[in-house]
This record gives C-alpha cells, sequence and structure tokens, in this order.
C-alpha cells in the first residue's frame, strides 16, 4: 500500500504548487493512482533505491527520477528505469 | 522486480479487488528555477522515526496515518524501523536507510551543487495505509503545508 500512500502525498503535495516526483515498487498501482512524476524501479519491496551500500547505483537512481522533475512533457509522466 | 503475485495470498486477493484512491493535482506544477538552486525535501512510507520518537503504531485498523520529521542533520542509520508491512523486506533498509531514505545521496548531491539544498527537515510515514481518508483529508496536506512554509522547491518520494 506503501505505493499507493506516495501517490496520494506526491498528488496533494503538487496540488499545493510544489512539484513532486516518486519512486514506485508496482507499476499496476502508480498507474491507477496516477500522481504527476513516477519512475518505475524494477527491485523488490524494501529496495527502492535499488541495493544498499550501493551509492553509484542510488545515485544512478536518483539523477533519473530528479530528470523527470525539469521535463517539459505532459503530465502524468510514468517512466521506466532500466540499470545499465 | 516486485509483483503484487509477490504478495502473500491475502495480501493479493485484497490488492486485486482493492479500490485504489487518487487525489486530482492537475494541472501540476513546474519547477519554475535551476535543481542547482533548489531546495529539495525528501519524503518516506518506510515508517522511519528518531530513536526518541513515538513508533507509528502498527495496531490501527486502515494503518497509522501520523507523520514523523525527520530533521536535516539526521544520522540516518540511527533511525528506527516501525513498518507493519509483511511485503517490506527489511534486511537491506537495515543494513543501508538509504535504500529507503537516501539522505547522505541527497546531501552529496547538494555538496556537489546538483541540487541547490536540502530542507532543514524531511518526513516520514508508514506507507501500509488501507483506509487513506485521514492520509488524504489531512496527512498529506498538513506535510504540504508544512513544505509550503519552508519554501522547498521540490519534493523527492520514496516507497518501500
Amino acid at each position: 500500500m506503501c505505493n499507493q500512500s506516495v501517490g496520494l502525498i506526491a498528488s496533494t503535495v503538487e496540488k499545493a504548487g510544489i512539484p513532486t516526483v516518486g519512486l514506485s515498487l508496482l507499476r499496476e498501482v502508480s498507474k491507477k493512482v496516477r500522481p504527476p512524476r513516477t519512475l518505475f524501479v524494477p527491485f523488490p519491496f524494501g529496495y527502492p533505491l535499488g541495493e544498499p551500500n550501493r551509492p553509484d547505483l542510488q545515485h544512478q537512481i536518483i539523477a533519473t527520477a530528479l530528470e523527470l522533475l525539469k521535463s517539459p512533457d505532459p503530465l502524468p509522466i510514468l517512466v521506466d528505469f532500466d540499470p545499465r | 522486480m516486485a509483483r503484487i503475485d509477490d504478495l502473500t495470498f491475502s495480501d493479493r486477493i485484497f490488492m486485486k479487488g482493492y479500490r485504489f484512491r487518487s487525489v486530482d493535482w492537475l494541472p501540476g506544477a513546474r519547477l519554475d528555477k535551476p535543481l542547482s538552486q533548489s531546495k529539495i525535501a525528501l519524503i518516506t512510507t518506510a515508517a522511519l522515526h528518531l530513536p526518541g520518537q513515538p513508533a507509528f503504531d502498527k495496531s490501527i485498523r486502515g494503518g497509522d496515518t501520523s507523520f514523523r520529521e525527520l530533521p536535516a542533520d539526521t544520522d540516518v542509520n540511527r533511525l528506527k524501523i516501525a513498518h507493519r508491512s509483511s511485503a517490506f523486506d527489511q534486511t537491506g533498509a537495515l543494513q543501508d536507510r538509504n535504500l529507503v531514505f537516501p539522505l547522505d545521496r541527497f546531501r552529496e548531491l547538494a555538496a556537489r551543487g546538483t541540487v541547490g539544498d536540502l530542507n532543514h527537515r524531511h518526513f516520514s510515514l508508514m506507507g501500509s495505509i488501507t483506509s487513506p481518508k485521514r492520509l488524504i483529508s489531512e496527512t498529506a496536506p498538513a506535510v504540504a503545508s508544512l513544505l509550503q512554509q519552508d519554501k522547498a522547491d521540490a519534493a523527492f518520494l520514496v516507497p518501500v
């Protein structure tokens, strides 16, 4: 239910005029909740930033998510993270 | 990759029949300055709390919709995890809280100048809320209002 909660909080903060970007572990849920900007990450529950003690991977995920904040594309945006 | 099929049988049945909620946020907000000049706040639903703060209440039906403020100078690996979800495997987060609350990574980004600044407080909730009425009507607006007061420019959210 965390993915619904994140979507609802993101939507509310966005509505208050502050742009948001959220990670998601469940695409099915984020598609229904439809928050403004979502980076879907292909990791198990409990591992949204990929792996513990992997700052390189964590930075890659954050950088990809922050790109969505800068994107001029129409909202909502739902993008898949692709670990290379 | 996490899938609904990874959940326990009872959680799966629940999720399949669940009516997911949404909040109308259209038309959306836009970042009106470069990231390098923007103040960012983090929001996690991993139920993290400081050792001195009350834990989240796992017994509340429908979920504990309270939140905890985590100050910017928080030592992340001292944070406790009070999450009730059986789907949330805490093994990784117990080794490195940045896995669910990447404050150290954002400190590095601020030091490098990739982001302008970090808000003086961040927010933690317990995400396993099945009855989100109060989350929608009270908790999320309260967090949004604090972020407005803080003049945060953007928020980065992490589920578990």
